[in-house]
């Protein structure tokens, strides 16, 4: 913003709002973190003080290692929540190209039912999901997760991609076409490359819930050696005993992938959510 | 040889016809313009001869072979576009080399290829850098250059100078105008700028409302346009028309004379009207002038005239510059 528009008491004001919006939104995390940090009596005496020489202790983390195979849990979380993106991104990107590129019978139709999924919950089926998934012989395996979850994200990404798909030029689409090009290369090559701020945002939607569920991940898959790491950290929380510190410890962990996760999308996640507002 | 002949094309999209009933031909070596006002369907004929469109009905037929059928690849043909379409990932020179790699054209006969384009179009310097890197009409001469790298049967052009500024417009015209001159092969280019059409046709097609209106060389579409649409499209600024009893002509009929055709008369002058505007070019003047019950008619002047607005004017003209149209437009 240029001098002559900057109003100092704007300046302050909107600056204000934003801080105490941050502060707000990272509180949960903050008080998570510190109390991570300290023995369990700490914790209750005092939430909000920082770790010092006398009350910092790592023995949720110790707990955590020793209890469980978190390593483990955490490998399936990884490889439920990145192949489930693999297959949202990559089923959600085809179809939204398809009904974006091409005149068909019922396009329209197709692109409504599709965008169906929106509205409505997964978790309504899940009782129909999980005799499907019974009867096919996936229960408990990492395939049922990702499965589901690559149904939950599909509409919202067919919705997003789609119309960032019309915006890719048509000129550049049959510049290829003349050149020889299949359509599968016209996708991959000249389509996928020049929407992928909007790749990045799909991407980013659904990480989050999918990496966070408990839901699905305790219907369908809750042996030991398929547990994510949601469902892990719920062995610390009993009916009658919490172990605060582990289950502190474990929450600080599980927020790291997706913290690294979102910093590497967000530069396009941000341009992405733009772009359709600004041009 | 004919390189391309249309027979019957029609093209619809639902219930709307675009094209309707296209018969062509174009000759070996010819450069062919499709010139009309937007929404005329000259676009949409490209793309059904480029085979990006399939044709509803009729007959698409290029070097003699019927490709209602082939794939816009397989068709001989090569395409420059408005938007440049460039492969904004790939250098100049891949971007030229693509569509023979494609062919699987053996290595030393694309780079045969590419250098001779590129030099022919002096991008030489250019042919590491990204299509980004490059100003607007680099780009589009990065565009003809993939054209010209294929060897086509058939070039076409969809308005490609539309996204250029005025003074890049008329090089690169003039470098279409060399590029056929030396490569020999025919060309369609579609327009919707009478100049352009006039001054690189060796036939223009006038398109309106999906039909061709006429066709044939610049000056026959000049001289001895069809109709009162062709007049009115050709030539710039374009012909006056008003109502034929205002001269003592007939009812319903409708005289139109040409801007350069009308003449100040200092006396006895058949039009007579005042002064509305005028435009001062330096080597040519415009006078706009509002004639009472012929509405407001242009006068072009070659030279400075000292005409303030506001002054009474007295026009004449020779009966054998004007055109005649009847009710429906038709030449009379």
């Amino acid at each position: 913003m240029n001098k002559a528009r900057r109003n100092p008491f704007n300046v302050a004001a909107s600056h204000a709002i934003l801080l105490t919006y941050t502060v707000i939104a990272l509180f949960p995390v903050f008080v998570i973190l510190i109390n991570s940090f300290k023995t369990r009596k700490a914790i209750f005496r005092e939430p909000l003080a920082f770790p010092d020489a006398d009350s910092f202790s790592l023995i949720g983390y110790q707990t955590v290692m020793k209890q469980g195979d978190f390593f483990q849990y955490f490998q399936n979380s990884m490889i439920v929540t990145v192949a489930s993106l693999f297959f949202v991104l990559l089923f959600g990107a085809m179809a939204a190209f398809a009904l974006a590129e091409y005149r068909f019978k019922g396009n329209t139709l197709m692109g409504l039912y599709l965008a169906l999924g929106i509205m409505i919950p997964i978790r309504i089926g899940t009782v129909a999901i999980l005799e499907l998934m019974v009867s096919t012989g996936l229960v408990n395996t990492l395939w049922a997760l990702i499965l589901v979850y690559t149904a939950q994200g599909l509409p919202l990404a067919v919705f997003i991609l789609s119309e960032f798909m019309r915006q890719v030029s048509d000129d550049l689409k049959n510049a290829g076409r003349i050149d020889g090009l299949s359509e599968y290369t016209i996708f991959f090559r000249l389509v996928l490359p020049l929407v992928r701020p909007a790749m990045a945002t799909v991407a980013v939607f659904n990480m989050i819930p999918i990496w966070n569920d408990l839901w699905f991940p305790l219907i369908l898959a809750p042996a030991e050696e398929v547990k994510t790491l949601t469902l892990g950290s719920q062995v610390f929380i009993g009916q009658f005993v919490t172990d605060w510190n582990a289950v502190l410890s474990a929450l600080s962990m599980a927020i790291l992938p997706v913290m690294v996760l979102y910093v590497i999308f967000s530069r396009q996640l941000i341009r992405g959510i733009t772009s359709g507002a600004v041009k | 040889m004919t390189a391309l002949k249309l027979t019957n094309v029609c093209k619809s999209f639902g219930a709307v016809k675009v094209l309707k009933n296209i018969d062509l031909e174009v000759e070996e070596g010819e450069f062919v313009v499709f010139v009309g006002p937007s929404g005329c369907g000259k676009s949409t004929l490209l793309r059904v001869i480029a085979g990006l469109e399939d044709a509803t009905e009729g007959t698409v037929e290029i070097d003699g072979d019927i490709v209602n059928q082939t794939p816009p690849a397989k068709r001989g043909i090569a395409m420059v576009f408005q938007s440049y379409a460039l492969y904004p990932h790939l250098t100049v020179h891949d971007n030229m080399a693509l569509a023979l790699k494609q062919e699987k054209q053996p290595k030393d006969e694309i780079a045969g290829r590419v250098d001779k384009a590129s030099k022919m179009l002096s991008l030489d310097d250019y042919l590491d850098r990204r299509p980004s890197e490059l100003s607007g009409g680099q780009r589009q001469r990065v565009a003809i250059g993939r054209a010209i790298v294929r060897e086509p049967k058939l070039f076409l052009f969809d308005e490609p100078l539309s996204n250029l500024d005025a003074a890049l417009r008329m090089n690169t015209r003039i470098e279409i105008a060399n590029l056929h001159r030396s490569l020999d092969a025919s060309m369609i280019y579609v327009t919707h700028d009478q100049t352009e059409a006039m001054t690189l046709a060796s036939k223009i097609v006038v398109l309106r409302d999906g039909m061709v209106v006429q066709v044939g060389s610049p000056m026959e579409l000049y001289n001895n346009p069809a109709n009162q649409f062709v007049a009115g499209f050709l030539g710039a600024p374009s012909m006056n028309f008003f109502p034929a009893p205002v001269v003592g002509g007939a009812d319903g009929m409708s005289v139109g004379i040409r801007p350069e055709h009308l003449r100040i008369a200092s006396k006895g002058g058949r039009l007579k009207g005042e002064v509305v505007h005028v435009e001062k070019l330096g080597g040519d003047t415009n006078v706009l002038v509002d004639v009472a019950g012929a509405g407001r008619m242009t006068l072009r002047l070659f030279g400075q005239h000292p005409i303030d607005n506001g002054a009474t004017l007295e026009m004449d003209y020779d009966d054998a510059d004007s055109f005649l149209f009847d009710a429906a437009g038709h030449r009379a």
